[in-house]
């Protein structure tokens, strides 16, 4: 091996060194440069105020402007847990079904269905929220027009389906023959042994499941801006207009002058998302490898 | 029959209606879109451009915009993940450096789409002074690309049988050049599956692009890669909840819709067709 072959080697080797620290680089990006955008909002806003107020009127003219994030950060997690009431069953229902029921045929045609599901982008599912699932909720409830906090759980739950159904299979799947073997061994019907014994086996690697499901749905963004109504208040149930984090950032950061205090607030909302998103994930993060190592 | 009988025939039969509802919400979404937005498609609908105001006229500029953007999506976002696959599988052990690149990735791939959006504002749009361009939206939705790109990229590095590389290095070769000769001409293929896959999501997004460069209405193509540009996703947005005469532009929604889906399907087809061709040659 000549000289030059092998520092051509080295090179070589720390490029892609290189490229795997940008990734790194990245995610510790995003989170200094929304911190320091956000930090000049708050020289005119408290703390506490811009946390636990529910009045968010930045553009208030003869009035202090005010900015609290309170109600928004109530409604994304009321859409978003209403989304998961609706999409834990289904989704743990399809997912016990296909790992311990369903024919190789079945299993077959469920993969690209679930694939499909995942890949319809995202603002194509928020206009069907305007055009077919608000309308339905409009006459189902007397309402004047359906676009409210259940319209927005509904489509979310579409959403967070694909992630729940595919990761809780993979933790049904990954529990040990034997335990199956033996439940039946010991006289349990096939439908005992899936309830009493497979589902609590998998069950951490399907909370792991529902927990990225619901990061997926806080983060959402197209889907709740056009189907939850968009109005700035305290959510009072969710036949209720409301307007998420992501939405406010959608729609407000368009309009804001850049450096002004409204401005670095929008910032301050996305730090707040990403925290607490970050802190969804890695929890999830966490209970995935503990229950990988418990099953190897 | 026992009660416990009784219980897992109904049980059964509740899991089966869970799937079956699955199935439904597919079949009414396309069902719905394509059956609304197929009589608005046509030759002039794909390639004029929008007329009085957006009620009349096509579509043509947000797809050459989306187009485009997901050209630029790829440029960033192949080269960098598959380099930090290569990494990952071929050169790092189970390091400190190699873990903390993992969780990032972990965890870029859960980071809302918004605040990459937000993100891309800051770094490209301002402080590399790029301004609201095609240029920044597709760096920005590169970076947001970029964790599945090094997922599929890395699964498809470990589909190589490790004998292919000690056959190179039992002969003398550098790692990288058993890297070159004998990894990467196997694993390509499959880097390129995943990594359509991953442009195809890109394709759709909307909030990347929101702040970045996507525009309400252009009259013209981008000219260059400092223009603004209209997109698919962006498009659908405005025509479905900013456009004054909202019922009125309807149908081009619905043809919006359709063209946007479509144009995601074609890219997974192609990905599914790169696979399949892929498993036929390792079969020969």
């Amino acid at each position: 091996m000549t000289n030059r072959t092998k520092i051509n080697d080295t090179i070589v080797k720390n490029i892609f060194l290189l490229n795997g620290v940008l990734v790194v680089a990245v995610l510790i990006g995003i989170f200094v440069l929304l911190v320091l955008t956000s930090i000049p909002a708050f020289r005119e806003i408290r703390l506490g105020q811009f946390l636990f107020s529910a009045s968010w009127n930045p553009t208030a003219n003869f009035v202090a402007p005010s900015y609290g994030i309170l109600s928004m950060v109530v409604s994304t997690f009321m859409v978003s847990i209403g989304a998961l009431i609706i999409a834990i069953p289904l989704g743990i229902g399809t997912a016990a079904y296909l790992s311990d029921v369903a024919s190789q045929r079945v299993r077959e045609i469920a993969k690209p269905v679930i694939e499909i599901l995942a890949g319809i982008p995202s603002v194509v599912i928020g206009f069907l929220g305007i055009v077919m699932v608000g309308p339905f909720i409009a006459k189902v409830f007397h309402l004047p027009n359906g676009l409210n906090a259940l319209n927005g759980s509904i489509l979310l739950a579409v959403m967070a389906l694909p992630t729940i159904i595919s990761l809780s299979e993979d933790a049904l799947k990954s529990v040990p023959k034997s335990y199956q073997e033996a439940s039946l061994a010991l006289g349990a019907t096939h439908w005992q042994t899936v309830i009493k014994v497979k589902l609590p086996a998998a069950l951490s690697g399907i909370i792991a499941a529902t927990m990225l499901g619901m990061g997926r749905a806080v983060g959402e963004t197209m889907t709740v801006l056009m189907a939850t109504g968009c109005s700035i208040a305290m959510p009072k149930g969710f036949l209720n207009s409301v307007q998420t984090m992501t939405a406010s950032i959608a729609i407000e950061l368009g309009e804001v002058p850049y450096n002004t205090t409204h401005y670095y607030a929008l910032f301050g909302i996305g730090l707040v998302l990403f925290t607490i998103t970050f802190t969804i994930n890695m929890v999830a993060d966490i209970v995935l490898r503990k229950y990988q190592r418990v099953s190897k | 029959m026992k009660r416990r009988d009784v219980d897992g025939i109904i049980g059964f039969w509740i899991l089966r209606l869970c799937v079956a509802a699955v199935f439904a919400i597919l079949i009414i979404i396309l069902y719905d879109i394509t059956s609304k937005g197929i009589g608005k498609i046509n030759w002039q609908f794909l390639t004029a451009m929008p007329r009085n105001g957006m009620t009349e006229g096509g579509i043509f500029p947000a797809i050459i915009g989306t187009v485009l953007v997901t050209i630029i999506t790829a440029v960033l976002a192949i080269p960098l993940g598959m380099g930090c696959a290569i990494y990952l599988n071929e050169y790092a052990g189970d390091t400190l450096i190699t873990r903390i690149i993992r969780i990032s990735i972990r965890n870029l791939s859960g980071v809302p789409s918004i605040v990459y959006g937000l993100f891309g504002v800051i770094l490209f749009v301002q402080l590399m002074n790029l301004g609201t361009c095609v240029l920044s939206a597709g760096l920005t939705l590169g970076l947001m690309t970029l964790p599945w790109t090094i997922t599929a990229s890395e699964e498809a590095l470990k589909n190589v049988p490790n004998s292919y590389r000690e056959g190179a290095l039992a002969l003398g070769a550098t790692k990288w050049q058993s890297i070159r000769t004998n990894v990467l001409p196997y694993s390509i293929p499959g880097m390129l599956t995943g990594t359509i896959l991953g442009l195809s999501r890109a394709a759709g997004e909307t909030a990347p692009i929101l702040f970045t460069g996507a525009a309400f209405f252009l009259p013209h193509l981008p000219k260059s890669l400092f223009s603004q540009f209209m997109a698919l996703p962006y498009h659908l947005y405005i025509m479905s909840t900013q456009h004054h005469a909202i019922s009125r532009v309807r149908p081009i929604a619905y043809g919006t819709a359709l063209v946007l889906i479509a144009l995601v399907f074609a890219m997974n087809l192609v990905a599914v067709v790169v696979r399949y061709r892929l498993r036929r040659i390792k079969m020969e």
